[in-house]
This record gives structure tokens, sequence and C-alpha cells, in this order.
């Protein structure tokens, strides 16, 4: 009877050194498929990065200096129309400026905010969250009535109001998003510990004498990468969105740094004739908001259920 | 008595992302009319799945029914549950045959009162107009013991309570005096008094109705209490159907024992609790031997080759196991003394 | 039922107190309010002139009372620009945007839950690729940029509509706006049917697989009884949600679509009074929108707990 243990077979067959195998190498495997299961996936990876490539490489890949004036071409077409020329693709605005060199450089603008002011906002939203979640009370009341009152006031009218405030500075952006989407994070990390407390997690390993620390880092937080990941994703491309919304209403980063916002303020100007200005720098900030959205979704589809699982 | 469902080789299996499961391997059982067979078996053995796939319940993505038959014989008719149209099936889900589910709070819905859910099958399958239902509704909630019933009919589910909610289910499975009831564990969520009431309850109206209960569930007691004939079931298989008192009386499925054996009796007095080692198998691959083996005090190795038969080993009794089992049993038996 | 709205009640009340503190401290963000106010070629004379006929050179705990007191009696003051009471201007705008959000509504309402609807009722067939290509696109087209190639296409070229500006009829004493709405009610209604084709669809998702539906089929109910009486009825109740937050996001998000067709709304107030400076103007406007969008909320709980009965009943 006892040779069945010896088999070295536990009960689902496996051997149990290949499950060891499965490790990093699998995790690599089960990544790539899952990605390919959902193509979609790897469209909106693919086109992420194209935009981190243009946005790091742009002195390589722009054809022109952004910032080069020059009247004398100044409001030139894009090449397919009749009076386009080869030498600017999607042609020139107001003053002379390459659009599609301007569009390159404006990437680095829209990736540094959202970046940046994801990190800021989940950042210190995870922790604040956290502290809220975990030590509950009266604190946890007052903060999330903090929460609650700056989640209600119309954001965008609030945003406009501060930039106003603030004047017109890259740093200002990112600290203007970077703290006004605190909120969402606080939340939804606040929102996680509470559904663990209440599934009785952080009891049980509180009566086995697990310290504080070690509850935080080995329980908590694993089980929060999913949900956080996913939202900054989705944040990111809501900032680039609502710094392009600033710019085209010149209150974002000064008006000679190419920015899409920018370009499409002064596009707006020109709109009934000459549509390219606007157009393109748009369709930038689409192609970008497709690309993250896109990956945002199959970040959520396989870190959600899936991963939560699999790390308790 | 007379035949009500025939089920033979029933193949069920689930296409998932992780891999294949092989829900249902080779089910089989019949049922007669009045007569209340209860199937026993621990979570993931397949009671569920099997009785969901007669009705065409099972979400089909990923479930699929591979092969097999479950045959009912309605007014001289025999049709094959499995592959009816839906219109075709429609006419026998909640008229033909009823359904109770387990957790009544879930499986009611939380926006309709219980009147409405009640009389919708009525008008559907009766024919009833809206107040020759209601008032048929207040009948049924009577008859499953719902006092108040006229001012009930309006409330919502979140309102009652636990076991009169089960009585909601039950009168609303019961609506259209179905030949057959089908309970999935429909005590289990509820405290033991309540329990005693609803198994009485069944009682009552299977004597008034006369019809055939199919009793799904992991407690022996009820079993012995509710039941005519009883299966057990194992990783998908049925493992050994017997009438209730020769089940318990001369259990002879290795699974069967053990199950019997585990439970602690009164009076008895030991020091350690009996279990059964092991834990069951996860169905990932075809089963091509016998799936409960590997926690089997009376293998040997033909038992890890070949799918071992059902035999029969008594009046009505039958087993899937080989066919010296009864002389292992008696050689074990000897060893011990 | 009663204590669901009472709570509700008093939490809208804080929420609007929090906002007058908020919209007052905005101000003194930067520690001098005056020097916001002024332009950039000011003199100090006139930033002085200006801290004393706004009251910034009083302490600050007066500043706020008279602030709280002025808001009571809807007093925010007198607009720089415009020399008229800053409450005064939000009225006279308000209707033009309440026109603009609710035509915006309209259209999402019309084309967005449909299709979350057979999108959800149909997963991974096309009618789903198209539900859930609505949600994408409108998450990912700005509003702003597709008013602008609207107005190229529909105006410009096809001349279908005017490039700008908000044309009336008088019908019954209310000014009704004609064709001049559709583009910008268009362009700025995108989103919101976005998210209410992806939360529809999600809904529906979600309770097909609910165990009270399962139960129905076991009834034997037609399918299109399910879908109606079963499905539509709880899927119907988190969607009045949605789009009352939607609604006050339309109400407050407007700046950008009548900058551009120039539509004489609050939020071109609000936009013309941030570039010329005037934010006393500014303060108002975001005070005022502030609270629509708490008493909306307010009365989207309000018809979520009428419509659901397990809060409506206890």
């Amino acid at each position: 009877m006892d040779d069945k243990k010896a088999n070295n077979k536990n009960v689902t067959g496996l051997m149990i050194d290949e499950e060891k195998k499965k490790g990093i190498f699998y995790f690599f495997y089960y990544v790539g498929r899952l990605l390919w299961k959902d193509k979609t996936g790897l469209v909106g990876l693919l086109i992420f990065l194209s935009v981190i490539i243009s946005a790091v490489f742009s002195p390589y890949l722009a054809p022109y200096d952004p910032l080069k004036q020059n009247l004398k071409i100044s409001k030139t077409p894009p090449v397919w129309y009749k009076n386009g020329s080869i030498h600017h693709i999607f042609g020139t605005d107001d003053l002379g400026r390459d659009i599609l060199s301007r569009i390159i450089y404006g990437s680095r603008v829209s990736l540094t905010v959202g970046f940046f002011g994801v990190l800021i906002a989940s950042s210190l939203g995870m922790i604040i969250g956290l502290v809220s979640g975990y030590v509950g009370g009266k604190l946890d009341s007052v903060i999330m009535g903090a929460v609650n009152l700056i989640l209600a006031l119309p954001y965008l009218v609030f945003v406009v109001f501060i930039a106003a405030i603030l004047g017109r500075s890259l740093l200002n952006v990112i600290l203007i998003f970077g703290f006004t989407d605190i909120p969402i994070f606080v939340r939804v990390t606040r929102g996680e510990v509470m559904q663990m407390r209440e599934e009785g997690f952080i009891e049980a390993a509180q009566s086995v004498g697990a310290t504080t620390s070690r509850i935080l880092f080995k329980h908590i937080i694993p089980n929060l990468i999913g949900p956080i990941v996913t939202l900054a994703t989705f944040e990111m491309s809501a900032m680039i969105f609502y710094e392009s919304g600033l710019g085209f209403l010149g209150l974002s980063v000064p008006p000679s740094v190419p920015s899409w916002g920018n370009m499409l303020s002064v596009g707006r100007q020109y709109i009934t004739i000459y549509p390219w200005i606007a157009a393109y720098p748009g369709l930038a900030i689409v192609y970008t908001g497709l690309g993250i959205n896109l990956l945002g979704d199959w970040l959520r589809d396989v870190l959600d259920p899936r991963l939560r699982r699999a790390k308790k | 008595m007379g035949k009500l469902l025939t089920v033979r080789d029933l193949v069920i299996k689930f296409y998932t992302f992780d891999g294949v499961i092989h829900a249902i391997n080779g089910m089989f059982f019949d049922l007669n009319e009045g007569e209340t067979l209860a199937i026993v078996g621990e979570s993931g053995s397949g009671k569920s799945v099997t009785m969901k796939s007669l009705l065409q319940l099972l979400p089909s993505p990923p479930a699929k029914i591979e092969s097999g038959n479950a045959y009912f014989y309605r007014n001289g008719e025999k049709v094959d549950l499995l592959y009816l149209s839906e219109s075709e099936i429609n006419k026998i889900r909640g008229k033909d045959i009823g359904f109770v589910f387990q957790d009544a709070l879930s499986a009611l819905n939380p926006v309709l009162s219980i009147g409405r859910q009640i009389t919708e099958s009525l008008e559907t399958h009766m024919g009833l107009d809206k107040k020759e239902a209601r008032e048929r509704a207040i009948e049924l909630l009577e008859s499953v013991g719902i006092t108040g019933a006229r001012q009930r009919l309006y409330a919502y589910p979140h309102q009652f309570s636990g076991g009169m909610r089960q009585r909601a289910m039950i009168a609303i499975a019961i609506a259209c005096s179905p030949k057959i009831v089908i309970a999935d564990e429909p005590t289990t969520a509820l405290d033991v008094t309540i329990q005693a009431q609803i198994l009485e309850l069944f009682k009552e109206i299977q004597k008034k109705l006369g019809m055939a209960i199919i009793w799904i569930t992991h407690d022996l007691g009820v079993v012995a209490r509710l039941a005519d004939r009883v299966m057990v079931m194992y990783a998908g298989q049925p493992v050994e159907v017997a009438p209730v008192e020769e089940l318990y009386e001369n259990p002879i499925h290795p699974y069967t024992i053990g199950l019997l054996e585990a439970l602690p009796k009164l009076g008895e007095k030991k020091k350690k609790l009996t279990s059964i080692e092991g834990t069951p198998p996860d169905m990932i691959e075809e089963p091509h031997f016998c799936q409960f083996a590997s926690r089997c005090r009376f293998a040997n190795e033909k038992c890890f080759k070949d799918n071992p038969p059902i035999i029969s080993v008594g009046k009505d009794h039958y087993v899937r196991c080989f066919e010296d089992i009864t002389e292992r049993i008696k050689v074990q038996k000897v060893k011990t003394v | 039922m009663k204590r669901y709205i009472i709570s509700r009640l008093l939490q809208a009340i804080a929420l609007v107190i929090g906002v007058l503190f908020i919209v007052f401290i905005m101000l003194h963000l930067t520690g001098d309010p005056a020097s916001l106010m002024v332009s950039r070629n000011a003199s100090p004379e006139d930033i002085e002139k200006i801290r004393h006929e706004f009251g910034f050179d009083k302490p600050i705990i007066v500043q706020f009372a008279n602030f709280l007191k002025g808001a009571f009696i809807g007093d925010f003051g007198m607009s720089l620009r415009y020399r008229q009471p800053a409450m005064k201007l939000i009225i006279e705008r308000l209707p033009a945007t309440i026109q603009l959000a609710t035509a915006a509504l309209l259209f999402s309402l019309i084309i967005g839950i449909p299709i979350g609807l057979l999108g959800g009722s149909n997963p991974n067939t096309g009618l789903d690729l198209v539900a859930r290509t609505t949600g994408l696109i409108g998450q990912t087209i700005p509003s702003f940029w597709l008013a602008l190639m609207l107005i190229v296409v529909f105006a410009v070229k096809l001349r279908w509509f005017p490039t700008f500006g908000r044309e009336t009829v008088k019908l019954l004493g209310i000014n009704f706006p004609t064709k001049s709405i559709v583009l910008p009610a268009f362009a700025l209604s995108l989103f919101t049917t976005g998210q209410l084709a992806r939360f529809t669809r999600s809904s529906v998702l979600e309770i097909k697989n609910e165990d009270y539906i399962r139960t129905a089929y076991s009834k034997g109910l037609p399918r299109r009884i399910i879908y109606v009486r079963h499905i539509l009825k709880n899927a119907a109740i988190p969607i009045i949600s949605i789009v009352g937050v939607q609604f006050s996001y339309l109400l407050s998000g407007s700046i950008y679509i009548e900058t551009i067709f120039s539509w004489p709304g609050l939020g071109q107030l609000l936009a013309e009074a941030v570039f010329t400076r005037d934010f006393g103007l500014v303060q108002a406007t975001a005070f005022f929108t502030s609270v629509v969008v708490v008493v909306l909320h307010l009365l989207t709980d309000i018809a979520y707990g009428l419509a659901d009965p397990r809060i409506k009943y206890r």
C-alpha cells in the first residue's frame, strides 16, 4: 500500500519536480499566452511602447527641430494635399514649425505628466488608503470624508481653477494631476483592505501573532498590486487626456513647448481653413489613449481574479 | 411503479482556460414514479452538474455534454432531455420537473415580489390569468407553511427569513404539480431545526402530490430520513446504488464504507474520528482506472490499471468495483479480527 | 427608506459646506489673492486697491465669515469684467448649459444603452464587439478634438450645421435651441455614450450569470420574459446611478465644447473668467457647479433607493 506514496506523484498526478520547474519560465510563458489569447492586449502594449520610444528617442526620430520657426513655409498642408510637400509630411503650423516633429516631441510632455502624475497619486494614495483601511476608526472616517468631498467636486472645473491660479509649467501640471488623483487611489486601496478585513484575513493573521509589517507586506500589498496597477494604467490615460485639455485652454505647459494640447489650441483658431494643424495632434492623443486603454483592459482581465487566487 | 427517468452513459466535460475538466464520467440512474432518490457525494463529485444537465441549465461554454442519454417518460412518450430544443425543454422545465436550489437568497430575483415569481410559472405553464394565478399562489404559499400568505405575496425575498425563503422556493418548484422535484441541497444552508421542518414539508407534499424527488445532499443523516433509494457519487461517477436500508446495512463500495464509518455514532466511545485518507482527484485527466483506488484500503494493482465495471451485488444493489470486492472485504475483516 | 434619504441629505449638506470651504481656500492658495486678479503690469498701488476692494486685507476668519454670509444669500460679489453680480451672470447662462447637457444625455441614452444591451445579451458576437468598441471610442477620443473635426466635416465641408453659436427659437416662452445644438451636444455626448454602453453591457453580463436567472430558466420561462422581466429590471438599477453621475459630468464638463462653439453657457463663462483673471467669478462658478453636482448626486441616490426594493423596503 505504501508504494503508492513512493511514486512521487501527488494527487494531481504531476511529478513534484515538474512543479518546481514551472516557476519562472512558466510565468513568461503564461503571460505570453495570455497576451496572445487576447491580442488586443498585445496591440495596446505595442502602441504604448511605440509612444514611449517616440518620447525617449525624439531627437532621433523627429525630422526637424520642433521649436524652429520659419514663417516662409508656415501653414503648409500635409503631403497628400495639393500644395503639400514631402519635406513636411503632416504640414506646418502657423509659425512654420513642422507638425510631425512637434507631435513626436509632444509625446514627452504627455508621458511625463502621465507617468509622474500617476506615480505621485498611486504611491501617496496607496499609503493613505492603507493607513485608513488598516487603522480604521475615526481616522478612517476623517480620511474618507475628505476623499468623498474631493471626489464629489466637478473635476474639470477645479483643475482649471487651480491651473489658472498656479500658472503654466510642466511641474505645476504634474503636481495638479498627481494630487487631485490621490483620492481615487485612496478609495480603491482602502476598499481592498476593507474587503480583506471582511474576509477575515487580517484577523486570522493577527491571531497567529503576525506583526503589522508582516501582515502588510506579505498579505495585503500583494493583493493590492492587481487593482492598483490596473487603475494606474487607466488614470494615466485620463491624465494625458486632461493635460491636453488644459493645454487646449492654454493652461498647461508654456506655449512654445510642443505639447499636443498646445497644438490643438493653436489649431482651433485655424480649424476652418487649416484643419490639419489640429487634426494630427488630436490623432496622436487618440492613438496613445487607445494603446493605454487596450493595455489597461488586458491588465484588468489578467490581474484581477486569476492572480488573486494564485497569490493567496 | 412507472419509470420516469432513465439516464445512461452521461459524459460531461468543462472546457476551461486551464484545461479540460472531466466532470461527469459515465453517469447512470433510474427514477420511478413517486420514489425518493438521494444522491450523496462530496463537493465536486458532480451531483449538481448531473441534475442541472437534465434541464439543460449548464452554461454552455464551458460545459459540453459529450455523450449519453437522459430519457424522460412523459404521457407514454420517451424524450431525451439532453437534446431537446429550447422551446421543447421549456415545456418541461417548471412544469414536469421542478428545481429547488440551494441558496434561496441568491436563487430568488431580488427585485420581484415572491408572488410574482410564483405567478409567472402559473401564467406560463397553466394558462391562468393574473387573478387566478394570484389566488393559486396564495394557496401554494399556505401549503408550504407560510402564514399571512395574502400579504406575503407582495413581499420581496430579502424581507423573508431563511427558512421562509426556502419554503417559498419550494412553492415555486411545485407550483405546477410537477412529476419530479429535484432538490439541490435545499437544507444545507439552514440550521438544524429548520432543516427538520423542511424535510417534513417535503414528505408531506410528496404524499399529497405523489411526485418523485431527487434529493442531492452530502449529509447521510438526511438520506436516512427521506430516501427510498440512494446513489453514492465519487469523482463524477456513481459508485454505489442501493435501496436505503440495504446501503446502511450492507455497504459494499469502499467509499460508502468509509463514509458510513466516518459518521460518529451516539453511544459509541471512540478516541479518534475516522476519516478517509487522501483527497479527491482533480478531474483534469480522463479516468482510465479506478478514481478511488489511491484512497481505498482494499485496492490492489488491478484497480490502478483498468476502469472497474458496474456489478450487481444484491437486489437492486449495484457497485462500481471489480467482482472480487466482496471477497477482499471479507479477507480484510478476517485480518483485523 | 426614510432613514436612507435623511442620511443622504445630511451628507449632501456636509458636502456643500466642504465645497464652500475649498472654494474659499483656492483663492488663497498662493497666499495673495489680490495679485492673482490683476494684469501683469499692475503697480503695487493697483494691487493694494484690489486687496482693499475685495476685503483681502482683513483677517482670514473674517473673510471666510463674510464669504459664508454672502454665499448663504447667493451673493458672490461682482464680476470684475462684466461689472455685474456673479450670481446674476451664472443664472443667465444656466439654461444654455442645461439644454446642452440634456441634449448630450439624450444622445448617449438613445445610442449607448441599446448598444450595451445588445452587447451584453450576445457576448462574443459582433454585437458585443460593437459594444466594447463603443466603450473604447468614448474613452479614447477627446471631446474637444472631436468637436473640431465635426466642425470641419459637418459645418465647413457639408454645411449642415453652423460652425458656432447658439441659435434659439422661442416656443411657449422658452428659448429652444435649433439644430445649432446638434454638433456641440454630439461631441459632448461621446464619452458618456461610451460609458453607458460599457456599463450597460457589463451590468447585463453580470446579471446573466446570477443564480436567480438560472432559477428563471429552470421554470421554463420564455427567453424574452427572462430578458425583460428578470435581467433588464435588475440591470436597470445600477444604470440609474451611472446616468446621474454622467449627467453631472456633462453639466460640469462642457467647458471645451462651449468654448469651441461659442455656446453661451456656464462652461464658456468659466473659461472667459479664467482668461480674464476674474477670479471672483471663477470662484462663484466653481461653487455653483459643485452644488449642482451634489444635488444631482442626491437626487440620483434617491431615485436609486426608490428603484431597488432592497433599499425601499427596509
